[in-house]
């Protein structure tokens, strides 16, 4: 196990910021969620704390409390020399069904003219790398994926669409992701994914973890419609593989 | 049952918040000036997470079934009970039937009804915040009800507090945030140096002012934000994440509002000035 140069500021008199190497980087990012389970199960009080990883950073959040920054401070910094290789959380690679036809995918054939490609290609590039999620936010269930192929970046729209349908696939820049409601965006949109990854009404609303990897693949739209419905009934059954740490 | 006759502009229910989801990009949510309910519900020895209203600009109609004590805080809205003018930070008891209707907007601009145990509803993660999509409804809806306990006897230990609202106030206390560094003199002068007023852009995710400062050209891998974080646009424009705010964010974070600063920027509403000062 190698130790980063870890950077830790205060954020405000609640939170502590701790800032890995900048980079886009699985292994920082393995650092980062080990030494995170390592603080949840051994060192900090989770009705309290709140720990939002993403990228190259880990935010952790003081529910009531001011935080006295210096001697918490040295305190990670020991925590983080203990931490264990040990205490790990499972991940998982989640299989998502995206449905490409046209009536959803409103930019596909756009995105395929400006890459010079088919729309057929674009699909097949999109289905056959997995991606890893590097962070969940912007909206309940938004998840920033990583390892977009180079053949797939198109820069973000001119415009912002001021209604994007919930589920909607989109492109931008190096990013690929699914808007988990109804929002505004800038993305191309490219198809829709109908299933629930986040649900309030569940315990554990969010199914995806940062660290998860994902891989989509291409479903018509009577699957997508079934699978729309199942998702509304809570009946869904997620395809997902265990990986191995 | 409180009836909401009428609604008003935009009346939602709020407690503390939504803690523990925000790694699942759930805001935190809640009041937006906690100083004032958190006064309000003390009134009421109420628990420090007990639900009030949050009342928005215009105040609804509301018509309450069961009695009760309640307690205003917040915005000054010319708020009458059965006709009464009655006024903040004040124990009154509310009898089966009596209607709270609210006026004019004289100052700030969210006003609060706090109400004895608080109000109830479904909790959702933990919280009976209103968000939408969390919650089925962004906010309450004309003819809505809302359940609460029916007390008919609680002498409170004080009755009035004398003013506790920071609704004048135009000063934010800030730390430096993540990013401040990446700023140079010329924007730290504007930054410090004048006034913002609140633009259009405003509501309980965040605030805009029409004042822009230096653009940039910093890019940033996205880390987490929090209510109260200033963000600044390549552009120059800045955003003050508020209770609804999204959890992480990729604009450089420059400074941190302080919990006292949030509920003073809370009773903002256009054209209303502030300055930012470091501490």
């Amino acid at each position: 196990m190698i130790d980063h140069p870890i950077s830790i500021r205060p954020f405000g008199v609640h939170a502590i910021l701790m800032e890995w190497p900048i980079k886009v980087d699985e292994a920082i990012l393995e650092d980062i969620l080990q030494y995170s389970s390592y603080l949840k199960l051994e060192c900090l009080d989770t009705k309290d704390w709140e720990l939002v990883p993403a990228y190259n950073s880990l935010t952790l959040i003081q529910r009531n409390k001011s935080i006295v920054f210096e001697p918490f401070k040295v305190q990670l910094q020991t925590w983080y020399k203990e931490r264990k290789e040990s205490v790990k959380s499972d991940k998982y690679l989640w299989k998502l069904p995206v449905c490409y036809d046209l009536d959803f995918a409103i930019d596909l054939e756009e995105v395929a003219q400006t890459l010079k490609v088919s729309v057929a290609e674009v699909i097949h590039l999109h289905t056959s790398h997995v991606y890893t999620v590097f962070g969940i936010g912007f909206l309940p269930g938004f998840m920033y994926l990583g390892g977009l192929p180079e053949a797939l970046e198109v820069p973000r729209r001119a415009e912002v669409r001021q209604k994007v349908e919930k589920g909607a696939v989109g492109l931008a820049a190096k990013q690929t992701g699914i808007y988990p409601q109804e929002s505004p965006g800038g993305w191309h949109i490219i198809g829709n994914c109908s299933v629930p990854i986040f649900d309030a009404k569940r315990e554990e609303p969010c199914l995806v973890n940062v660290g998860d990897k994902i891989q989509f693949y291409s479903i018509s739209r009577a699957e997508y419609k079934l699978h729309k419905i199942e998702g509304e009934v809570g009946i869904y059954q997620f395809e997902k593989i265990k990986l191995d740490a | 049952m409180l009836k909401l006759l009428k609604s008003g502009f935009y009346t939602t229910l709020q407690d503390e918040g939504r803690f523990g989801y925000r790694h699942n990009g759930v805001p935190v949510s809640g009041v937006m000036d906690i100083w004032v309910v958190q006064n309000a519900n003390r009134l009421l020895e109420n628990d420090k997470n007990a639900a009030v209203l949050e009342i928005t600009m215009t105040g609804p109609t509301l018509q309450f079934e069961q009695e009760t004590f309640i307690v205003l805080a917040g915005a000054e809205m010319s708020a009458t009970l059965n006709n009464q003018p009655i006024s903040n930070y004040k124990v009154y008891q509310v009898g089966a039937g009596d209607i709270l209707s609210y006026g004019r907007l004289v100052q700030g601009f969210r006003g609060y009804l706090a109400i004895k145990n608080g109000f109830k509803s479904k909790i959702i993660l933990g919280s009976r915040s209103q968000y939408f999509p969390i919650t089925t409804s962004g906010s309450l809806k004309d003819n809505d009800e809302l359940e609460y306990d029916e007390v008919s006897i609680f002498n409170p230990k004080i009755l009035e507090l004398q003013t506790v609202s920071l609704v004048d106030e135009i000063v934010l206390e800030v730390t430096k945030g993540p990013e401040y560094e990446l700023l140079d003199d010329m924007h730290l002068e504007k930054l410090f140096f004048k006034e913002f007023a609140v633009a259009k852009e405003y509501s309980r995710m965040g605030y805009q002012f029409e004042e822009k400062i230096q653009g940039h050209k910093i890019s940033m891998l996205t880390s987490a934000t929090l209510p109260g974080t200033v963000q600044i646009t390549p552009a120059g424009k800045l955003i003050v994440l508020m209770k609804d705010g999204q959890t992480t964010g990729g604009y450089p974070r420059i400074l941190q509002l302080s919990d006292k600063a949030i509920c003073i920027l809370a009773q903002k509403k256009f054209g209303d000035k502030i300055s930012f000062k470091l501490v």
